[in-house]
């Protein structure tokens, strides 16, 4: 049984604590606004950069000389994967979402016998995979610096991806990240980009097959390829920052409500062991005075 | 003279729509190209250089690093990751893009390609720098 002294400071701590909560709450959900605004913002970039991959792809009629960041090198060798956390924590299941299904996935690729090559992107990710895939992680970036996501971020991150791609250090490369849906829900999701897979195959979109090249059409093939996978990387970076935020607004509000909770039943504890208290003085008294 | 759409998008973010322009200048990798209205369905990508936008009451010059560019159904796209007013640019910003050109080019192992459009780059840089 707690002393009432250790009831009253136990209070005051999680009251304390419930404070905290309640701020991260808040500042997290003034970030996811503008995280939100700047997912939507990003939006048409990426959107007009498929469409016009999508128009030169269906171009390409002879794979054989089609450029290799579009159809692979023809081997499945070596996996890359690119996971992409948070640097901070105190967002729930955000990070950890990531990093099972990346595990899933690392699991099944090891299993098929082939060889896997890790690229963490923020802290996080880092620190949960570095037991186990120790070996594998081959590089470890972190903008902990920048305060907002930028397009430089994302490209050098493209950049690296394209170096490695053409010293023929891996055959496939895949990201990972969580995907926005609301406040509530964050799905983590994983994209292959090279090669390149067409989201919208089955979209009957016309496609204007009389478009001037200029130069030839490989030429900007081969141009507009790494750029496309900086802005995919770009895109997931965006929706993983909404996502951060989102999930961590959850999981502060759950704590403060937790918190809640929690300095109601201490409450009544001690108001209970503090009526205790006086009944047994007054027992005392009492019999004290009947024995004289 | 007619009119056509005009959208330069960042990836941060849309950085400029207009719908009267009249004609665009854009520096395309093979050269200086004009575009006016019912131009055929185009696409071709940028090297450092100057657009020049025109429509009837104004005109306006940006800098770009590179760019990717699609016309169609009368409207001029352009996908850009670095772009500049040249009303508002800094001249310190043009001096750290020069500079960094340089410490490029100064590498031995680039490749022609990459040299080309660094030197053009420069000179760019340098003509805006000067007027």
């Amino acid at each position: 049984m707690p002393s009432l002294d250790d009831l009253r400071k136990r209070i005051t701590s999680v009251k304390s604590t419930q404070k905290i909560t309640k701020a991260m709450k808040m500042v997290a959900a003034a970030k996811l606004r503008k995280a939100q605004e700047n997912a939507e913002k990003g939006r048409p970039y990426s959107e007009k950069m498929n469409n016009i991959i999508l128009n030169l792809s269906a171009g390409v009629s002879d794979p054989q000389s089609a450029p290799k960041l579009l159809v692979g090198t023809g081997k499945e060798d070596i996996h890359l994967c690119v996971v992409l956390t948070s640097d901070r924590g105190l967002c729930g299941g955000f990070n950890s979402n990531i990093i099972k299904k990346a595990k899933n996935y690392f699991e099944k690729i090891q299993k098929e016998g082939k060889s896997l090559k890790i690229v963490t992107v923020g802290s996080k990710g880092y620190d949960q995979l570095k037991r186990q895939y120790g070996k594998s992680i081959i590089e470890n970036i972190s903008f902990k610096e920048s305060k907002n996501i930028n397009y430089f971020d994302a490209a050098k991150i493209g950049n690296l991806i394209i170096e490695k791609f053409q010293n023929e250090e891996f055959d496939f490369c895949t990201i990972f990240f969580n995907k926005f849906k609301n406040v509530i829900s964050q799905i983590p999701q994983v994209q292959q980009i090279i090669p390149l897979e067409n989201e919208n195959k089955n979209n009957d979109e016309k496609l204007v097959s009389s478009y001037e090249f200029e130069p030839g059409e490989d030429e900007i093939l081969n141009n507009l390829l790494p750029k496309n996978i900086s802005t995919q990387i770009f895109k997931a970076m965006l929706e993983n920052s909404a996502s951060e935020q989102g999930s961590r607004m959850t999981a502060m509000d759950n704590a403060t409500r937790n918190a809640g909770d929690l300095v109601d039943k201490l409450t009544i504890q001690y108001n209970r062991s503090r009526q205790a208290a006086i009944t047994k003085e007054l027992i005392e008294i009492i019999s004290g005075a009947e024995s004289l | 003279m007619d009119q056509f759409n005009l959208e330069i998008i960042s990836p941060e973010k849309s950085f400029l729509t207009k719908s009267d322009t009249e004609e665009v200048i854009i520096p395309a990798i093979e050269g200086y190209m004009g575009i006016l209205k019912d131009h055929i369905p185009l696409i071709s990508f940028l090297k450092p250089g100057i657009i020049d936008v025109k429509s009837k009451n104004e005109t306006l010059n940006f800098y770009v690093d590179d760019g990717i560019v699609e016309f169609k159904d009368n409207t001029l796209s352009i996908l850009t990751s670095n772009i500049f007013d040249l009303k508002e640019i800094d001249i310190n910003i043009i001096n750290k893009i020069v500079k960094d050109a340089e410490e490029v080019l100064k590498k031995e192992n680039i490749k022609d390609q990459d040299r080309y459009i660094l030197d053009q780059k420069i000179e760019v840089l340098n003509s805006i720098r000067s007027n």
